[in-house]
């Protein structure tokens, strides 16, 4: 018997951890168990990628998907949370259509896996490399324009297309304060519920009437006419509204 | 033929980055809760991170000077930067829904259609 190839151990145990995660996310109601859940999914992927030698690409994940979206993704589920929508069951008809889609696609992929399988062999053990290479610098260099690892190309074909990588990093940088900007607008105010301003706006035109008489009308309190007003009105009006903020909402 | 002592290759990571995007579809079909709809949709975009990773990795093949080495991971790079756009801008869009509707079933949504 060959000694135990602990890269593969250690292979099926995320592999293992990260599937199990992921029929977990599938399978619990919960919405908060579906967040950890993801974190156990994530965090398996990330040493997936360490194990296949990728070590930038999984501090990143580890990083950027477990520390970051994933985080994100809890603050919604906090922001949002209501005991009738922790759990949102859906029908078992929606569940048939599911799973049959799902479970066709399962099986075109792993169709597609034993495909990869013949043609793309595993590794034979002379044929690894001596080495583990880390890929952090010549990641770098290839954001800059720059692939180190492909400068001994003997194809000069293939050498054209080795430009680097810098063009998608300057977009993908745009990118992202697009989506800073983005989400700060669409985040910005607290939106009350249409309901809940028209109540509020029957409570609060009686006292607004009475305290101001020069007030052309109620719903119009721009910087202007809350510039001219006494603080009295705007303490009046911070009292009928309960918990609204004072910024003028456009 | 023992599992555990046969190396492994790309086929293996393949079929984790299947199971993992069968589960994220699964996800995304099934959750009403709109939040759910983007844990699937995270999970998608690690299976397709996975497959990736693994087609560019010189460990798991017997010719690996065929990969297509660093474009893999730096691919898997640019789609870890924009799923975490995405998620900020989800969840944003998501938090003015239920601001606006007090609910987040994505089947409440469909008076959005105007």
């Amino acid at each position: 018997m060959d000694s135990i190839n602990w890269h593969a151990v250690l292979f099926f145990l995320f592999a293992g951890l990260a599937c199990g995660a992921g029929v977990a996310v599938v399978l619990c109601g919960n919405i908060v168990r579906m967040a950890f859940a993801l974190v156990a999914a994530l965090g398996a992927v990330a040493g997936l990628f360490f194990l296949a030698g990728a070590d930038f690409l999984g501090a990143l994940q580890l990083l950027v998907y477990v520390g970051g979206t994933v985080v994100l993704l809890v603050f919604g589920v906090m922001l949002t949370a209501q005991r009738p929508l922790f759990a949102l069951p859906c029908g078992i008809g929606q569940w048939v259509a599911a799973v049959m889609t799902s479970a066709c696609l399962l099986a075109l992929l792993l169709q597609a896996a034993l495909a990869v399988h013949e043609s793309i062999g595993p590794p034979q053990p002379g044929q690894l490399p001596a080495s583990l290479q880390p890929t952090t610098t010549q990641i770098g260099l290839a954001l800059l324009g720059l692939r180190a690892d492909r400068l001994h190309q003997p194809d000069p074909v293939l050498r054209k297309g080795m430009s680097g990588y810098l063009l998608p990093l300057e977009i993908a940088s745009v990118h992202l304060l697009v989506v800073l900007i983005g989400a700060v607008f669409l985040a910005r105010t607290k939106r009350h519920l249409s309901s809940d301003i028209l109540q509020r706006g029957q409570q609060r035109s009686p006292t607004l009437s009475d305290n101001s008489a020069n007030t052309p009308s109620h719903s119009g309190n721009t910087s202007s006419h809350s510039a001219s007003t006494s603080p009295h009105i705007g303490n009046t009006r911070f009292h009928s509204t309960g918990e609204q903020s004072n910024e003028p909402v456009d | 033929m023992n599992p555990l002592t046969e190396p492994i290759g790309v086929a293996h990571y393949l079929v984790v980055g299947a199971v993992l995007m069968v589960c994220g579809l699964l996800c995304m079909f099934t959750k009403r809760n709109a939040l759910g709809v983007l844990m699937g949709i995270e999970l998608v975009l690690n299976a397709v991170n996975v497959n990736l990773v693994a087609f560019g990795s010189p460990w798991l093949r017997a010719d690996a000077a065929r990969s297509i080495a660093l474009d893999g991971q730096l691919l898997a790079m640019f789609v870890i930067v924009l799923a975490a756009a995405e998620a900020a801008v989800a969840l944003a869009i998501v938090l003015c829904y239920y601001n606006n509707h007090a609910t987040v079933d994505v089947d409440k949504a469909s008076k959005l259609k105007g």
